[in-house]
């Protein structure tokens, strides 16, 4: 069936509630009117008050009450509305949520899932679409996943309940409404896997959430000039799928990661350590990032200029040191191996 | 609000079970009331900012269900607290309002296109917070109460006569920093006064499933400071108690929580569904104590407005509103290269090469890589490496 990405999350919480009767779902305005994004439209009428509802405003409570409904055998599915407003709860996450299995010495896990909608494009003013993947990322204990698609949506919205650790689940809130066929209540790969969403053999884009979609486009543009671009969906930020990345960048010696976050200290940054580390002979140019600039998020009528688009994309993948200089825009025929030939510059637009 | 003794401690009575009202809803005075009400200048003052506040919010909305805001909360209904509020403040106390609060700015004097740069999308915040002594707009809920506290306590380090005025929604008063926010105002003994609107809702949580509290007025006995109940809809009878609590605070009397009870006839910005979670004739009653309508009623009752003057603040909102959809519909786009200006006092280099890059972007040219403009630097005694041009090896 064809599903959009709210609705296929609404799908696995459903099913969830269905199946598991220690699964709860609450936050702000999640009951009657089903979340600011939907997501959870329906489910107070289907399940009752006691299974899903409203809490008042307290981020910092949210997560609290949470851990201590795990502790107790509960498994919580709550809500931060936004990204930005998911900080007044960063101490329970951090210092609680993130550490209680490790402070207990193994004997109290808490399967948690925080959903959080982040990430721009949509036109929000202030506050409304932060990027806040590190923050939580660097926090051990956390597992840090993002859905690109309805499909993942719902398998790894399913996963990350059935986890007996906490989940961050990151929800890319422009791709909410793009739909794409979902065999729900069918899994796709498992929840710490990357996944290669295209294969190539010049360069690989590493993109998760939001990018993704770009990164594929960005593809399909350098494909026209003949660059043959493989593209991995990252999915999980944490744990990070080594052997997935460095399977795909040993093969195509060049490397790319995309994502919206401001660069400097940005998820990005660990990603490029990680494939130096691991791909260090490999490779042919450095790991480049790609990323929004390293400014607070622009109000709406900027924030096309801030977030990385398909030509910021090909400008990096331009960079990589190809010996026969290749831009977008090139004639076909393209990069070969090790040697390439050009890929062109940015067609003016 | 009314005491016998000057103690402190006398202030803290519980709030009265019925709020606080000194124009009944056909435009009556209610007698004995505990504050007086304000003189026929003022009242017709808390009219015409209303009139004029109004045309703005339903301007405002026009704009938004046409696209061009981003979103607009209204301010519809709830006029007489955000004006009521706003007028009580002398010129150098402060605002700390929220999105919700456009009305307030206006009334205080900012310039309405400059407050809707934000909802435009322009920028975070169109206006300068220090010549209107009204704080940014606070999106993330109750973070602007200890805003309020700090700067009071900076004014009277210095030597100022300064208060502030934080306003608040219901829903905001569960966030963890308001409670933080009151706890210091009452142990600082801040001239603050924290005035929640109480419009019923929190998008679509009623008040009822925020707080077991008996009134959220009744919160503020907990941190040591007098909690005050007032009908929001009674643009004299908020004037008069914002009034006064501002008055104690100014005399180190402390801070106060004042409950406005209102109501947020519209959506709670025009991309909300109320329809989902409210019933229409749940508004209906609400729509009979407009505020306007009320203030009105009694001006015209005695004498202090008449049909001319009402002409003239309709005119006058008229004026404002066609001013408002002039000014907007230039849209000039805003500079680009702003994204990177104000990030730093000064930009450093690494902002500065992300600036070239935007440049090269915006020019269809292919993005040079690390080596770009040199920043601007800082100021030569503070300057360290990173403001230094990446020297070429
Ligand atoms: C810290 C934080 N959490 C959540 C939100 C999302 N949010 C925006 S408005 C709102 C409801 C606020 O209700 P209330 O305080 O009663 O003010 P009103 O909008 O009714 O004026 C919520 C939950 C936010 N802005 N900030």
């Amino acid at each position: 069936m064809e599903l959009s990405l709210a609705q296929a999350l609404n799908r696995a919480l459903r099913d969830a509630l269905r199946e598991d009767p220690d699964v709860v779902v609450y936050g702000e305005d999640v009951g009657p009117l089903g979340g600011v994004f939907r997501v959870t439209d329906g489910l107070t009428a289907e399940f009752g008050e006691e299974r899903c509802f409203d809490a008042p405003i307290a981020e910092s409570g949210i997560v609290g009450t949470a851990i201590g409904m795990a502790m107790n055998g509960l498994r919580p599915v709550v809500e931060m509305q936004f990204d930005a407003f998911g900080y007044p709860a960063f101490q329970q996450v951090v210092s609680h949520l993130a550490k209680m299995r490790n402070r207990t010495m193994g004997r109290l896990g808490l399967p948690v899932v925080v959903r959080v909608p982040y990430g721009g494009g949509i036109g929000g003013v202030e506050h409304h679409s932060d990027s806040s993947e590190a923050y939580y990322a660097h926090t051990p204990g956390l597992t840090v996943v993002t859905p690109a698609g309805p499909a993942d949506g719902y398998s790894m919205l399913r996963d990350a309940i059935a986890l007996p650790d906490p989940v961050i689940f990151l929800e890319p809130k422009r791709l909410y409404w793009s739909k794409a066929e979902v065999g729900a209540p069918a899994r796709t790969e498992a929840l710490d896997r990357a996944v290669v969403r295209r294969a190539g053999s010049d360069v690989t884009l590493l993109a998760y959430g939001p990018t993704v979609p770009t990164a594929l486009e960005a593809a399909e543009a350098a494909h026209a000039d003949g660059c043959a671009v493989e593209v991995v969906d990252l999915r999980s930020l944490a744990p990070f799928d080594d052997a997935t990345v460095t399977a795909s960048v040993r093969r195509t010696g060049r490397a790319v990661v995309v994502h919206e976050a401001s660069t400097f200290g940005g998820y990005g940054a660990e990603v490029a350590a990680r494939v130096t580390e691991q791909c260090f002979h490999y490779l042919e140019a450095p790991v480049l990032r790609v990323g929004g600039f390293d400014i607070p998020y622009p109000p709406p009528k900027l924030e096309h200029l801030h977030l990385p688009g398909v030509d910021r994309i090909l400008d990096a993948i331009a960079r990589l040191q190809w010996e026969s200089g290749w831009t977008p825009g090139a004639a076909p025929g393209g990069p070969a191996g090790a040697g390439p030939a050009l890929p062109a510059a940015r067609s003016t637009s | 609000m009314e005491r016998i003794d000057d103690r402190p401690e006398a202030r803290l009575a519980l709030p009265s079970a019925e709020p606080i009202r000194l124009v009944d809803r056909s435009g009556g005075r209610v007698p004995g009331a505990p504050v007086p009400a304000p003189d026929p200048q003022t009242l017709a003052r808390l009219l015409r900012a209303m009139v004029v506040g109004r045309r703005f919010d339903r301007q405002a909305g026009a704009l938004a269900r046409q696209g061009r805001l981003a979103v607009y909360p209204s301010s519809f209904g709830q006029e007489a607290c955000q004006v009521g509020g706003a007028l009580a403040l002398a010129p150098a106390d402060w605002l700390f309002p929220t999105y919700r609060d456009c009305v307030s700015l206006v009334a205080r004097g900012v310039d309405p296109v400059e407050v809707l740069t934000l909802l435009r999308g322009d920028w975070h915040s169109g206006y300068d917070p220090e010549r209107h002594r009204c704080a940014t707009q606070c999106t993330p809920l109750a973070t602007n109460a200890s805003h309020a506290v700090g700067l009071t306590y900076a004014a009277r380090r210095k030597g100022e006569d300064v208060a502030a005025l934080v306003l608040m929604g219901d829903g905001a008063t569960s966030e963890g920093d308001a409670h933080e926010a009151y706890n210091f105002a009452a142990l600082w003994n801040a001239p603050v006064v924290f005035l929640i609107q109480n419009n019923q809702w929190a998008i679509s949580v009623p008040v009822r499933k925020q707080s077991a509290a008996p009134t959220l007025a009744h919160k503020a006995i907990g941190y040591g400071m007098p909690g005050v109940r007032v009908d929001g809809n009674d643009a004299a009878a908020v004037h008069a108690v914002v009034d006064q609590a501002l008055a104690e605070a100014r005399c180190g009397h402390g801070p106060t929580i004042i409950e406005a009870m209102t109501y947020r006839l519209d959506p709670h910005t025009n991309s909300d569904a109320p329809q989902r979670y409210r019933d229409d004739d749940e508004s209906e009653p609400w729509r009979e104590r407009d505020p306007i309508d009320r203030l009105t009623a009694l001006l015209r009752a005695e004498g202090m407005v008449d049909d001319a003057a009402l002409a003239a603040m309709a005119e006058e909102g008229e004026r404002l509103a066609a001013q408002v959809r002039d000014r907007l519909a230039e849209d000039e786009a805003p500079d680009p290269e702003s994204l990177f200006a104000h990030v730093y006092a000064t930009v450093p280099h690494a902002l500065a090469r992300q600036r070239a890059t935007l440049r090269d972007e915006l020019r269809g040219e292919p993005d040079e890589g690390p080596l770009g403009e040199p920043g601007a630097g800082l100021p030569a005694e503070l300057r360290g490496g990173a403001h230094d041009e990446l020297k070429e090896v």
